[in-house]
């Protein structure tokens, strides 16, 4: 189910220590292949390009302090509420160990990083949620950090961007998570009726919970090429319909298509096109 | 009797049955056995406080589930009178799912919204099991605003497995019908009174469900995923549903004691769909309650207070 939207993100192919001695010691794969096009990409490069793919452009999944880094201007970002920690108000089976090796995997304490920061010059308030913390979902931490966030920009009058990346609400925390739908959507209207600049991006994946509250409530909503974007997990609606989806269902193209997103921006662009909002939305009309 | 038995319901069938025979008997027969059908139905009263009194949260589910529990329209009957049904959503159908309209409460206008489940098949079809498509939650956000505007209370029945997942949900924004529920529902200026009668299957049921009170019918469930959906990720085993159902904390005993709801409205013995008439006289009693609390409160004060309720939600 959910966890298939994972599934392409560690295909790495095995390097031989004799074909590269000199970087015998490193643990991280020097090579990996491109899971869209098949191409062998050569890790350092991949990683000054984004992490877009040089042959087909496909976008690989970012990590949330990769994706400060490659949005937030350099030594701007300060984290924000990062002492916030998960935590298991059902008791819920192996809900703690998975937290723990979540927590080791990724080395933080849950699946959002918020902070403050500037692009190109203009401050703003920023959350990114973090896809291989169980898969980006959003549970008490998750919605009580997007809830500050925007109580801040409230009081500092600053806009808002959130990235999201995430499976939807955290079925550890029960109704705790569901109920982070109806809290972060609340704050978000809140910040409509101060008058506040909310951007939402979806990159890949955004679903469930998280997409049927704040993700979709952006002022404008913008999208990564190629990236899944939907409500319910694609088996479901097939095993409901009964019948193959077609290719591109699902995605940023499909949503783009039917118009439920402003745009679709390649993420050699997106600092920009978000600089340019921000300096649009910086002096009323 | 209800037509559709439960597995933990069997016993009190048979001896429900074996009194009847029994009485059958003492009449074709003229004989006495008063005695007999005493103890029998004694028996029958232990037990039936017995099993109800001790459902485990699976069993719940199934009552929560139970084809024949009243639906919207059915409450809809019970508790108001003129009710209006009014239909569709100005942009791209009208979703059998999810009806509203207008009614009067004990001679109040008020506005009502609610998932319809049907009693059977067929009306199971004409309804989609109760699942919306973003029409449905379009119309409902269109009525609630409508109740904004002429300053009716909103009272909301919720009883859905979840939102409709089909390609044509998708492509008109399910996603997007649901967020902007959650976000115009929690600024709304008149009171919303939600009451989850069945099941409250995750985004879909929320759509339905922010409100300056939340209650829970005593055999309701309310839950972020469904047992098998759940028991499925967990241990790739629908099967073990039962287990899942415990550990989600879906019964409504459990989310009043984890300060997520805030009250229970009990059920007559045996559930809802054996009593329909008794548990809607419960439900009038705590909506009168409720609506003369709510009612007395202004609007700004009631969505501040509308806003600090879901703000406490995990506020550390």
């Amino acid at each position: 189910m959910l966890k298939d939207l994972f599934r392409k993100q560690k295909r790495y192919i095995t390097v031989q220590p004799g074909t590269a001695p000199e970087h015998e010691e490193e643990k991280e794969p020097l090579w990996i292949k491109c899971p869209d096009c098949g191409e062998i990409l050569y890790v350092r490069e991949l990683e000054k390009g984004l992490k877009v793919c040089s042959k087909c452009r496909y976008h690989f999944r970012l990590s949330a302090p990769e994706r400060i880094a490659a949005t937030v201007d350099d030594n701007t970002f300060q984290e924000l509420d990062g002492d916030l920690k998960a935590v298991d108000p059902l008791s819920f089976p192996a809900y703690r160990s998975k937290l723990s090796s979540a927590e080791q995997e990724t080395g933080m304490r849950d699946a959002i990083l918020t902070g403050q920061g500037a692009i190109e010059g203009r401050p703003v308030l920023i959350g990114v949620l973090e896809p291989n913390f169980i898969m980006g979902s959003m549970g008490c931490i998750v919605g009580e950090k997007i809830t500050r966030l925007v109580e801040r920009a409230i009081k500092s009058k600053l806009p808002v961007i959130l990235f999201s990346a995430s499976g939807g609400a955290r079925m550890q925390e029960g109704v705790f998570s569901l109920m982070q739908m109806a809290k972060t959507s609340a704050a978000i209207a809140r910040l409509h009726e101060a008058g506040i600049l909310y951007v939402s991006v979806l990159t890949d994946p955004t679903t469930g919970g998280v997409l049927a509250s704040f993700a979709t409530l952006g002022d404008i909503i913008l999208a990564e090429p190629g990236a899944l974007i939907g409500f319910a997990g694609r088996r479901v609606t097939e095993q409901t319909l009964k019948e193959k989806l077609p290719p591109d269902f699902q995605t940023a193209e499909f949503c783009f298509n039917h118009g439920l997103i402003d745009l679709i921006v390649p993420r050699n662009e997106m600092r920009q096109i978000l600089a340019q909002i921000l300096s649009l939305h910086s002096e009323r009309g | 009797m209800p037509n559709v038995i439960l597995d933990f319901e069997k016993p009190l069938l048979e001896l429900e049955n074996r009194i009847a025979e029994l009485k059958q008997y003492a009449g074709d027969k003229g004989i006495d056995l008063a005695a007999e059908i005493n103890i029998l139905e004694n028996r029958l009263r232990e037990l039936k406080k017995e099993i109800y009194e001790n459902l485990t949260p699976w069993q719940r589910t199934q009552l929560a589930r139970h084809p024949e529990r009243p639906n919207a329209l059915d409450y809809f009957n019970l508790l108001f009178t003129d009710f209006l049904p009014l239909c569709g959503d100005r942009c791209y159908g009208d979703d059998p799912a999810l009806v509203g309209g207008i009614a009067r409460f004990e001679g109040v206008p008020v506005t009502v919204i609610g998932h319809v489940k049907g009693h059977n098949t067929k009306e199971n079809l004409a309804r989609n099991f109760g699942m919306p498509n973003p029409e449905g939650f379009r119309k409902a956000l269109r009525l609630v605003q409508q109740a904004e505007k002429f300053q009716r209370p909103v009272i909301s029945l919720v009883d859905t497995p979840g939102a409709y997942s089909g390609a044509g949900a998708e492509e008109r924004g399910q996603a997007w019908a649901i967020a902007n529920n959650l976000f115009a529902f929690s600024r709304l200026k008149t009171p919303i009174i939600v009451i989850i009668t069945g099941e409250g299957g995750s985004g879909g049921a929320l759509a339905l469900g922010v409100g300056d009170v939340l209650l829970m019918l005593e055999n309701s469930i309310f839950s972020v995923i469904s047992p098998e959906g759940c028991a499925t990720i967990l241990w790739k085993d629908s099967q073990r549903a039962p287990e899942a159902a415990s550990a989600l904390k879906l019964t409504a005993s459990e989310l009043l004691s984890l300060g997520l709801i805030d009250g229970v409205i009990p059920e007559p013995l045996g559930g809802a769909h054996r009593d329909p008439k008794g548990t809607a006289d419960n439900i009038r009693a705590e909506i009168r309650q409720r609506l003369q609390e709510l009612r007395q409160i202004d609007a700004e004060q009631l969505v501040a207070a509308r806003w600090s309720r879901l703000r406490r939600i995990c506020g550390f």
